[in-house]
């Protein structure tokens, strides 16, 4: 059998495309969330720097966005099929089961995932393609599309929930997959997460608060 | 003590399982778990009820073959214990114990509590071996082992393969018994040549016996009886990524003899 097909049909295979797959994704929603914040300096700034990547930066801009794609594919992909060899693997369930390590965020992956991918195609289709207005939107003004969507109680409330969807997902994926990657913990304790904790938690707030401050009017 | 038992009965492999009651009267409280069973199996005898069938052998923790699921957890509420090494003092007066067979595909069930866990012996048959010949026992420094490596290598040879990790996981993996029989040998120096092939040989064999995949919940490294790490698990990932980019097919024919 050859090499790739071997890795791919193996379980650790397919976690480790599922690992690459997401930091791959990390690495994305952190410039995501660093574009974001110019909202609050200025909406000339915001929407300059929309201009710069549809303009000047539209084919690294399309490079990204294949990149993507394929990410987000390849993590879906293998996290169905995982999905399905695991259930397979306990036909009989318990009467009783206790759970004693799983925290919030590893037993909210596959739900959470379903809700982020559910998430990411309605918020194309909102500020990428402007299929969905709940507002009047207008192509090219980010700022002001930010600003009269997230006036609306529901979209903000939506993004909201997604973004803490986000936060518990990556607490367990940003710690779980550089294990995935063979990176032991230096630590006595196999759980102890600070890089993951400090990474899901500054991408949970760098999301959350533009939404919530258009919402309060701390930005108008 | 008194107590109230729901056990999971069955006749044979392929017959149907069901929860049976019974009552443990009289019980001390300085009785192992095992011998509690003994007293209910000695009154079942005595009624001409058959027996509850369940896995013991050594009762002091070191055999591997006891293995009960106890009110939803692998061995018992007890960290770091296996079945034969609880005692009822664990438990209130008056209580109610679920108690079940380890639940996993690749276990299947052979009578009552009794699974056939002779899946974890394919998968060291797979690779959880050298192929240099050992020969007499060697000087004891002719090979130099650092000791965090001997610790390493220490702590994943403390695995008894009593299948209580896979019993355990939500997703019905044996990654933390796979990766302690990987990590085990590949922290040696004597474990070099194969190193790499027995992490993809034993992942293989892993996932051909029907176990789920790891998705480190971390629920194995609480129910194992030898409090083995969920590191030796991505000491397999690295292992299997290493020998999946490099490892070659073995060519006949070649070679200059």
């Amino acid at each position: 059998m050859n090499r790739a097909t071997r890795f791919w049909r193996s379980t650790v295979g397919k976690k480790i495309v599922m690992a690459v797959s997401g930091i791959i994704m990390i690495g994305f929603l952190i410039l995501h969330a660093a574009g974001n914040l110019q909202i609050f300096e200025s909406s000339a700034k915001l929407n300059t720097y929309s201009a710069f990547l549809h303009g000047p930066a539209n084919e690294l801009l399309w490079v990204v966005r294949i990149v993507l794609f394929v990410a987000v594919i390849a993590h879906i992909v293998s996290a169905y099929q995982l999905t399905m060899l695991d259930r397979a693997a306990r036909p009989v369930p318990y009467a009783q089961k206790k759970l004693q390590a799983a925290t919030i965020g590893s037993r909210t992956m596959r739900v959470g995932g379903v809700l982020l991918a559910l998430f990411i195609v309605l918020h194309i289709l909102h500020f990428t393609t402007l299929t969905l207005q709940p507002a009047p939107m207008a192509a090219g003004d980010v700022y002001g599309n930010a600003i009269a969507s997230f006036r609306i109680w529901w979209v903000t409330a939506f993004y909201v929930i997604a973004m803490i969807a986000l936060g518990l997902h990556l607490y367990h994926g940003a710690w779980s997959s550089a294990r995935t990657l063979g990176f032991e913990q230096g630590h006595s304790d196999p759980f102890h997460r600070p890089v993951a904790v400090t990474l899901a938690v500054l991408i949970w707030a760098g999301f959350t608060i533009v939404p919530v401050a258009v919402f309060f009017h701390w930005i108008s | 003590m008194n107590l109230t038992l729901r056990v999971w009965r069955q006749a044979g492999p392929k017959a149907p399982g069901r929860m049976v009651e019974y009552k443990a009267a009289d019980i001390s409280p300085e009785a192992s778990f095992l011998e509690m069973m003994d007293v209910v199996n000695e009154t079942l005898t005595l009624r001409g009820d058959e027996p509850i069938a369940f896995d013991h052998d050594c009762r002091e923790g070191i055999c591997g073959m006891c293995s009960m699921m106890i009110n939803g957890v692998a061995h018992g509420p007890n960290r770091g214990t296996a079945t034969c090494q609880l005692h009822m003092r664990s438990f209130e007066d008056g209580a109610l114990i679920y108690i079940e067979p380890w639940r996993v595909r690749a276990f299947p069930v052979v009578k009552d509590l009794c699974v056939d866990r002779s899946a974890l012996d394919r998968i060291v048959a797979a690779g959880g071996f050298i192929t240099a010949a050992t020969g007499g026992a060697q000087d004891a420094n002719s090979v130099l082992v650092s000791k965090a490596d001997a610790d390493l290598a220490m702590d994943a040879a403390a695995c008894i393969g009593c299948g209580a990790c896979a019993a355990a996981c939500p997703n019905g993996s044996a990654s933390l018994f796979t990766g302690a029989k990987i990590s085990h040998l590949g922290q040696l120096p004597q474990g070099q040549p194969e190193r790499y092939r027995r992490a993809l040989a034993m992942v293989e064999q892993h996932d051909a016996e029907g176990f789920g995949g790891c998705t480190l919940h971390g629920e194995c490294q609480l129910a194992c009886p030898k409090e083995i790490s969920i590191d030796t698990i991505a000491r397999m990932h690295r292992d299997f990524l290493v020998g999946a980019a490099t490892t070659r097919e073995e060519r006949s024919g070649s070679g200059v003899g």
